[in-house]
């Protein structure tokens, strides 16, 4: 029993500090790649502390509610768009042992793909509830995109699934070996790609168009309940990050990997959560129909084909 | 009663009362999430029941694709923010029927039943399943691949503009 | 575990699903009503495979998957078949639709009657 609520414990303090250092990376990688210095005055050195400031800033903000909004809804849509990525933690293990996954699950996989999918009644939630236009095409503009690389998503991880012969994520760790990531490519890029679009991160942000949408469906929140979506995007980029080490790139496995497991759990993570914060930088967001095309006319026949090539490779 | 009984007594009774607004409430899209919650504590049930597989395919399935869709319908067909007005007929026949229907079906369970006890089976395995799946049940398979296939194009032909 | 009160919570649940498919009028909720009818036949699935020993094991649960796949489908082409019709009358009160040619074609005519 105590060990449960250690692990329970231990699955809560990642939750609140693996977003806020993706964060923080993120302020100053960007920066650097963008020929700035980012943060520099927050906790004196290099501006280590810009996100604790942040959040003591967001708590202090006014908590609007506009008149014409649902308010029920309109208040609980940012708890249902963080409690899905806290539960999908629970389920990622660190290291080879028991004792460093929050609980480990025969049908791991299925749980967290299952719950992250859920993510999106909270967009569709808050976007209708704020009774405001901009709010609604960009929850519309979500959800549908939501709906589509869900398919990839799904198909993409279920190749994986199929090579290992498991649906259990330490049983596809085990299984791994390091000539997958050659044969596994195609399911890897699109998993990756699909996932960015999963938490709507750019080049896949046109639910968020600021240029056009104002801010989509987070244009009237404020304060903490602005800060809960920011959140949610960031244990998102965890989440994926987490997922993608996990089914493609061999989790823990490395050099004496029996004792530094969840280090290089660890350093995969991040490696994957930098190339995340990296494309951001690099590519302009796709335009809807474009953002569309690209999912069912090139991440579903790929994930597809690459269903064949492993059942063909796991039945000879 | 166990903590089983107790957990499904719990569970049922959410499921119970959210279904009970999906029909009844004037807000068209609060009864889309109305119904993510009867069907999460459904969810929940199947878990009790120690049928993780089923419970975790409708989280993904119901909650994460059809009631997204509902939605999705809902919000295109204009759905005010607030009560609407005329979203029921009288409702008396329904209720009869309805009741009945559930009275009769209670009655018929109880009957058969009463307050007997079962032991909860040993928790289902994903494999287990599969293997019945593809070993006893793969004809209704296909034929179900067929018709998801023939629904998808149906699904295409409707919704196309006329030109 | 007692199963009369899964059975009981699904006989509810049909009741419920019922009404909201003889009371609703808009067509939306009328599908969200047949998926409650639709969870109360898994729940009875599910608990006859937990209460039941069948020859084969695990039936009812292969049952409630293949129902839920169905729901999917069912939902895809109502969905298709309720955004043409707002599309073409803009209202989808299903009480609304006229059922015979004429009253298709003129629609001055069904509005007066």
């Amino acid at each position: 029993m105590i060990a449960v609520i250690v692990r329970v414990l231990g699955v809560v303090a990642a939750f609140l500090t693996l977003p806020l250092i993706v964060g923080q990376t993120e302020h100053k990688v960007m920066a650097h790649m963008q020929a700035r210095l980012g943060p520099m005055y927050a906790g004196a050195f290099h501006g280590w502390a810009q996100l604790i400031a942040d959040g003591v800033k967001f708590v202090q903000k006014e908590d609007v509610t506009p008149r014409a909004a649902d308010r029920p809804v309109f208040r609980v849509a940012p708890l249902v768009a963080l409690l899905p990525y806290l539960v999908a933690l629970l389920f990622i293990p660190l290291g080879p042992r028991d004792t460093l996954v929050g609980q480990p699950l025969d049908v791991g996989l299925f749980v967290v793909l299952a719950v992250v999918g859920v993510g999106v009644v909270a967009v569709l939630m808050a976007a209708w509830s704020s009774a405001n236009k901009y709010s609604l095409l960009g929850g519309l503009r979500a959800a549908a995109q939501l709906l589509g690389y869900e398919l990839p998503f799904v198909l993409a991880a279920a190749s994986v699934a199929m090579a290992a012969g498991t649906l259990s994520l330490s049983g596809i760790v085990n299984a791994w070996r390091p000539w997958w990531l050659l044969w596994q490519l195609p399911a890897l890029v699109v998993f990756f790609v699909a996932g960015l679009a999963e938490i709507r991160r750019p080049p896949f942000d046109m639910p968020v168009a600021d240029s056009e949408l104002v801010f989509g469906y987070l244009t009237e929140y404020t304060g903490l309940r602005f800060a809960f979506f920011l959140l949610a995007e960031y244990v998102g980029i965890v989440v994926i990050a987490a997922l993608t080490t996990v089914l493609f790139l061999g989790g823990w496995k490395g050099p004496f990997d029996a004792q530094l497991g969840w280090l290089w759990t660890l350093l995969k993570v991040f490696a994957v959560s930098f190339v995340i914060i990296w494309l951001r930088v690099a590519y302009p967001r796709l335009r809807e129909d474009q953002l569309q095309r690209l999912c069912w006319l090139v991440l579903v026949p790929v994930a597809l084909a690459q269903l064949v090539l492993t059942a063909a490779v796991r039945v000879a | 009663m166990t903590s089983a009984d107790i957990l499904l007594l719990a569970l049922g009774a959410v499921a119970i009362g959210a279904a009970f607004r999906v029909v009844r409430t004037s807000h068209l899209v609060r009864a889309g999430l109305w119904l993510v919650v009867t069907l999460g504590a459904v969810a929940g049930v199947y878990l009790v029941l120690a049928a993780e597989l089923v419970a975790w395919v409708q989280v993904l399935l119901y909650v994460g694709a059809v009631v997204v869709l509902l939605l999705f319908a809902v919000m295109l067909t204009r759905a005010p923010i607030g009560a609407s007005a005329d979203l029921d007929r009288p409702g008396w026949a329904g209720a009869l029927v309805g009741g009945g229907a559930a009275l009769g079906l209670g009655a018929l369970f109880v009957d058969g039943y009463r307050w007997q006890k079962v032991g909860l089976p040993a928790p289902g395995t994903a494999e287990a399943l599969g293997a019945q799946l593809f070993q006893h049940w793969v004809l209704p398979f296909e034929v179900l691949s067929v018709l998801l296939l023939a629904a998808l194009v149906g699904a295409i032909v409707v919704s196309r503009p006329e030109t | 575990m007692h199963p009369a009160i899964p059975y009981l919570t699904a006989a509810v649940l049909f009741g419920l699903g019922v009404y909201g498919v003889l009371t609703r009028r808009n067509a939306v909720l009328l599908l969200m009503a047949i998926e409650l009818l639709l969870n109360a036949v898994n729940l009875v699935l599910v608990t006859a495979d937990a209460t039941v020993r069948a020859a084969l094991p695990d039936s009812g649960q292969v049952f409630a998957l293949f129902v839920i796949v169905l729901a999917a489908a069912e939902v895809g082409v109502g969905l298709a078949l309720i955004l043409a019709l707002y599309r073409r009358r803009s209202s989808i009160a299903v009480d609304e639709i006229p059922l015979n040619e004429a009253e298709n074609e003129d629609r001055s005519e069904e509005v007066n009657a």
